[in-house]
């Protein structure tokens, strides 16, 4: 016995285990029931057996969300993959003044999602800086529609997550090329290897795990994004609601007096079923690791 | 030769120019957002924020868009809101990680492998799934629309719990085991051998709790229905839908909800490169 009382380990462990049980799992095996009922916030809830996932079938919003995930992980996945990387190359090298970069390249990731796309709302702005300068410089005879077409919408609230994302994956991959071996790139160096060549033949390889739970994060991250597309449509959703994302479509059915709690909940279960491929791949990253 | 002759840390001049010179271009890109948004905030509102030749340099800086903006939106109630569901959050996750780690990753009972599989199971549930089972809860608790509301989920982290664990498994034994044999009780082994060695962790554990209540959206948004009670996110949201018409305001109200956080990663962030230099920051 490392203690005297049994019952120790259980009171230091008894809060946790509260938050364990009130906040995550009963809400998990409640919005598995509640998928399955019509209730609504004052009262209803009767059992409808598939109804809400049926209902999914015919809801061209969710048609359009499952889409926007699917441009937005394409987009984010390759861009959020290299860049990072070359970045943490970037500031490997103990250079006079590095500490400073790296802090303020890791500073739009401590920004709050709803500063940062309030931010790039007013720089994407019809009348914003990116639209003045493209204009004044020739390249523009007019505005271009960043905030008000579906399209356009969607790509300036992916460049927002690459752009937020940058630092957040720069420091897991500095963390990682601590282990890439410093032999493997003097023996490469000595061979006459160049820098393009080192990074692909000695830096990659040596990242390899690193990158593959990257991509995993990303996929992750791209189903679930929220906040980038809710401020910059202004809560709206885009020209049409178009411009949803899954996780708006929870928030638009589960919030209010008025609102779907069975279909919030069986979007939420869709949600559920969509991240945790990725997920358990990247569970079993992480022990394979530890 | 002369290449692979010198030392591998050594870096040529011209390397040197080509390496500021990208880091420059991307210090633009990462902070140029930043300081437009604070320049915004600072410019009178005489001078032309939508001018097609831009000045960073405000002509005649100003900070009544600060006053203006607290005249439309209460901003610093929201602000002392905001802190206060972080100060709720930081303590909670604080106390009940550190306790569940130790007890995790020092105490030996029955039953610890499951609860330490259930705590690593929760992991794959991202946070929006369960969202709104939680409000359901939290509402049937009597906090809907409260600040203790918004703070109670994320008061105490899974994720927390386990990282607080890593930090303890790395205590050695031996250590350890001098104070079992002197008759130390579990709580007088945490206080005097734990906590001391994993302050680093402890560091991460508090700035990533502050970060992620200040800067939390979608689940104030869901619980707070009251004007009143909003945390700064939702009432900048509220005030970008409400008064669109003078950009320096909303600017003004981004640089209240984004200079603290700042501020508190500047002070701290010693102790998380640190953790990144020891391996401690993984996905």
């Amino acid at each position: 016995m490392t203690h005297k009382r049994w019952f120790t380990p259980w009171l230091l462990i008894a809060p946790a285990a509260v938050w364990l049980v009130v906040f995550n799992a009963l809400p998990a095996i409640n919005t598995v029931i509640l998928s399955f009922t019509n209730a609504k916030p004052l009262g209803g809830g009767q059992f409808i057996g598939l109804g809400n996932y049926t209902r999914m079938l015919d809801d061209q919003q969710l048609v359009d969300a499952l889409i926007n995930s699917i441009v937005y992980m394409l987009i984010c996945l390759p861009l959020l993959t290299l860049l990072p990387l070359l970045l943490a190359v970037l500031v490997e090298k103990k250079l006079r003044g590095i500490a400073f970069f790296r802090i303020a390249f890791y500073t739009p990731v401590i920004a709050s999602a709803v500063v940062v796309a309030l931010i790039w709302g007013w720089l994407l702005d019809d009348r914003g800086l990116i639209n003045g300068m493209a204009e004044r410089l020739g390249f523009l005879s007019g505005p271009l529609p960043f905030l008000t077409d579906r399209w356009l919408l969607l790509f300036s609230a992916i460049s927002l997550t690459v752009w937020k994302g940058l630092g957040y994956y720069m420091i897991i991959y500095m963390s990682a090329l601590g282990n890439v071996s410093r032999e493997l790139h003097e023996a490469a160096a000595v061979d006459g290897a160049g820098p393009v060549r080192r990074f692909f033949s000695v830096t990659v390889p040596g990242v390899r795990n690193t990158m593959l739970l990257i991509s995993v994060l990303i996929s992750v991250f791209a189903l679930r994004v929220f906040s980038e597309l809710y401020i910059l449509s202004n809560g709206t959703g885009g020209p049409g609601g178009r411009d949803m994302s899954l996780v708006m479509l929870i928030q638009l059915y589960g919030q209010g007096l008025t609102g779907h709690l069975g279909y919030a909940s069986a979007l939420s279960v869709l949600l559920f079923a969509v991240t945790v491929g990725p997920m358990l791949f990247l569970a079993r990253l992480n022990r394979k690791e530890s | 030769m002369a290449r692979s002759g010198r030392g591998f840390n050594t870096v040529s001049p011209a390397e040197k120019v080509l390496r500021y010179a990208l880091l420059l271009v991307v210090l633009v890109i990462t902070v140029g957002p930043f300081l437009w948004q604070l320049s915004t905030s600072l410019k009178s509102i005489t001078e032309d924020v939508y001018t097609q030749t831009p000045s960073f340099i405000p002509q005649h800086p100003t900070l009544s868009n600060f006053t203006e903006v607290a005249k439309t939106i209460p901003v610093w109630t929201y602000a002392g809101n905001s802190l206060i569901v972080a100060v709720l959050v930081v303590g909670g996750n604080a106390i009940g990680a550190t306790l569940a780690g130790f007890a995790l990753a020092k105490l030996r009972f029955r039953g610890s492998k499951l609860v330490l599989g259930l705590f690593l199971a929760t992991l794959i549930l991202p946070s929006e799934v369960t969202i709104i089972s939680q409000f359901v809860i939290v509402r049937g608790l009597g906090f809907a629309d409260s600040l203790i509301g918004v703070a109670l989920p994320g008061a105490i982290q899974m994720l927390n719990v386990l990282l607080m664990r890593t930090a303890f498994l790395a205590i050695p034994a031996d250590v350890d085991a001098a104070a079992i044999i002197d008759g130390a009780t579990a709580w007088q082994r945490l206080i005097r051998i734990g906590l001391p060695n994993v302050k680093g962790m402890l560091s991460v554990v508090v700035i990533f709790s502050f970060i992620f209540a200040w800067d939390d959206f979608l689940w104030p948004l869901i619980v707070l229905t009251d004007p009143d009670k909003y945390t700064l996110t939702v009432g900048l949201q509220y005030l970008n839908g409400t008064f669109t018409s003078n950009p320096r305001l909303i600017a003004a109200g981004t640089m209240i909800a984004f200079l603290p956080i700042v501020a508190i990663f500047a002070l701290l962030q010693r102790f998380f490169f640190k953790g990144v230099d020891a391996g401690a920051i993984k996905g």
